[in-house]
């Protein structure tokens, strides 16, 4: 019986990824506009650094911008993607009929996490692939795996803050996504992104501490530009997966509070 | 799942009551109006019952409690004896719904909308293009229409792949909300004609809601009016048009009767 219930629910995850990745065919022509301006973004980031003095230090400001645009790129499209899920399907008036299908609310928004997932790496690689083309850097003694190992850690807390926003357009249709867009402006500020985040004011400083990018950001770098060895990331990786850990569940759970809320007052059927 | 005793009864709503707070343009005041003020209702396995009322009386609200989208004020409605609040991932296995509006992703084609529907419940894509090919014939939809954007076939073809949608999933119980609204006559008759065979073949309970008399008429064992959240009869076509037809043999004088206006005139206000 187990397995049945988990190879309906995997059943469940795949068509959703399936139905994202139609969706992604059918707008493929806004896909091409968004990748080429994400692509452009990056470069022009990564050109500030150019315009420092010809040297190792002017190497290393580009790969410092290009790592925070590259990262922020990915992070971001998984909390979009995330938090996103409910407000696109209210546009389309699909939300009734997903929300009443036999499938628990982590299967659901499983899937919606599994396809920001793969989406985020699809697009976060063409990316890297143009800014690799264009800046003709090598960066030596970089540790990519452990870099890697930190970015894959900072997913899931990202996936936990991306459900906590899916609630809001749950609980105010028109001023869900709103609510959203300010959520990503202001981690894109405390994070570190572009810059170190000691420069920020000191009244703001100190949220930076609240955002799983700052860490993701801070050791990824140190693993590219500094060689930090695997080893020596390990403990923040396992602070990032600790701090999901407790994101995801609080996540589903807010999600699942905010659900039942607007099968009270009746807003679930509302569209955006 | 176990197999469900014939007896059992389809639907059962007890004291079912819901309201929302409103308020109109330009007023600081919300207030409360009652959507459902206090429905009983049982419905026996493999009946049709319609539910026939003006905008406005309730009929939606009703059908989404029991679809289990919206959580009654009061009182409950059990499905085959699960509780639509407290078993709703049970219930949720037995039905499903046909909304008046058709709920698609309209950029995607109806196979890909029907894949992604049917895969929540677990039917495989491959079974449900086959018999969606199979079901939108029977409605009169050519199987080429499966693979044309959404957006780009009519409401009334929006609505049969809307049914095909739902009956896919072999609901046991089936929600139909004003499911011929928009439809040509031609496709409502198909769709009418379906829904009987429906029953018939899938050994399904149906609930619907119409505005259209002569459907309820046509279909419907027995018929509930509607109107400001409160049944004024319910009874076959045939037991409200002796007891409140005047002689006439149709439900528009039935509900003209019960509710002191017609239809149209109750859509028009």
């Amino acid at each position: 019986m187990l397995v049945v219930q988990v190879a309906r629910e995997s059943q469940a995850v795949w068509a959703l990824v399936r139905r994202n990745f139609h969706l992604i065919r059918r707008y493929l022509g806004w896909e091409a506009v968004f990748l080429f301006y994400n692509v452009v973004n990056t470069l022009t980031i990564g050109l500030i650094g150019l315009a420092m003095p010809a040297g190792a230090a002017r190497d290393r400001e580009v790969v410092y911008l290009a790592i925070g645009a590259l990262l922020w790129n990915f992070l971001s499209i998984l909390f979009q993607e995330v938090s996103n899920s409910v407000q696109w399907e209210r546009w389309e008036g699909t939300i009734e009929y997903s929300f009443m299908a036999p499938i628990h609310r982590l299967t659901y928004l499983g899937g919606v996490c599994v396809w920001a997932v793969l989406y985020g790496l699809v697009r976060t690689m063409v990316v890297l692939l143009g800014v690799a083309l264009f800046f003709h850097i090598t960066v030596a003694g970089a540790d990519l795996a452990g870099a890697g190992m930190v970015l894959v850690a900072s997913s899931v807390p990202f996936i936990g803050l991306g459900l906590m926003a899916a609630v809001l357009p749950l609980l105010s249709t028109e001023r869900g996504a709103q609510a959203t867009q300010v959520i990503q402006g202001v981690l894109l500020l405390i994070s570190g992104v572009y810059y170190p985040v000691s420069v920020l004011p000191a009244w703001i400083k100190w949220a930076a501490v609240l955002s799983p990018a700052t860490y993701t950001l801070q050791y990824v770098r140190q693993a590219v530009l500094s060689g930090a060895s695997m080893v020596s990331l390990i403990p923040v990786s396992l602070g990032l997966l600790a701090s999901g850990v407790v994101l995801i569940p609080l996540g589903l759970l807010i999600f699942t509070v905010a659900e039942r809320y607007a099968m009270h007052r009746g807003t679930l059927k509302r569209n955006g | 799942m176990a197999a469900i005793p014939l007896d059992r009864v389809a639907l059962e709503a007890t004291g079912l009551r819901k309201s929302f707070r409103e308020r109109e343009p330009g007023e600081r005041q919300w207030r409360r109006v009652d959507a459902v003020a206090g429905i009983d209702l049982v419905v026996p396995r493999r009946e049709i019952l319609g539910i026939l009322g003006p905008n406005g009386s309730g009929k939606s609200t009703l059908i989404r409690m029991m679809a289990t989208l919206l959580i009654p004020d009061h009182g409950s409605v059990r499905v085959f004896g699960l509780d639509t609040v407290r078993d709703r991932m049970a219930v949720r296995r037995l039905i499903n719904r046909v909304s008046v509006e058709a709920s698609f992703f309209k950029k995607l084609t109806a196979a890909e909308n029907l894949a992604y529907a049917t895969g929540l419940y677990g039917v495989s894509n491959r079974q449900s293009q086959r018999e969606a090919a199979r079901i939108l014939d029977r409605l009169g939809l050519p199987a080429r229409k499966l693979h044309v954007p959404l957006e780009q076939l009519s409401r009334g073809q929006q609505q049969k792949v809307a049914i095909a949608r739902a009956l896919l999933t072999s609901p046991t119980l089936m929600l139909l909300d004003e499911p011929t609204t928009g439809l040509d006559p031609k496709s409502r008759r198909e769709v009418q004609e379906f829904i009987l065979e429906v029953r018939a073949t899938h050994d399904a309970t149906i609930i619907i809601s119409t505005h259209d008399m002569e459907e309820a008429d046509r279909i419907c064992d027995r018929v509930a009016i509607i109107d400001r959240g409160r049944f004024s009869a319910i009874d076959t076509p045939q037991g409200l048009k002796a007891r409140y037809g005047d002689g006439r043999d149709s439900l528009e004088a039935v509900f003209f009767n019960l509710i002191g206006t017609t239809l149209d005139e109750e859509e028009d206000a």
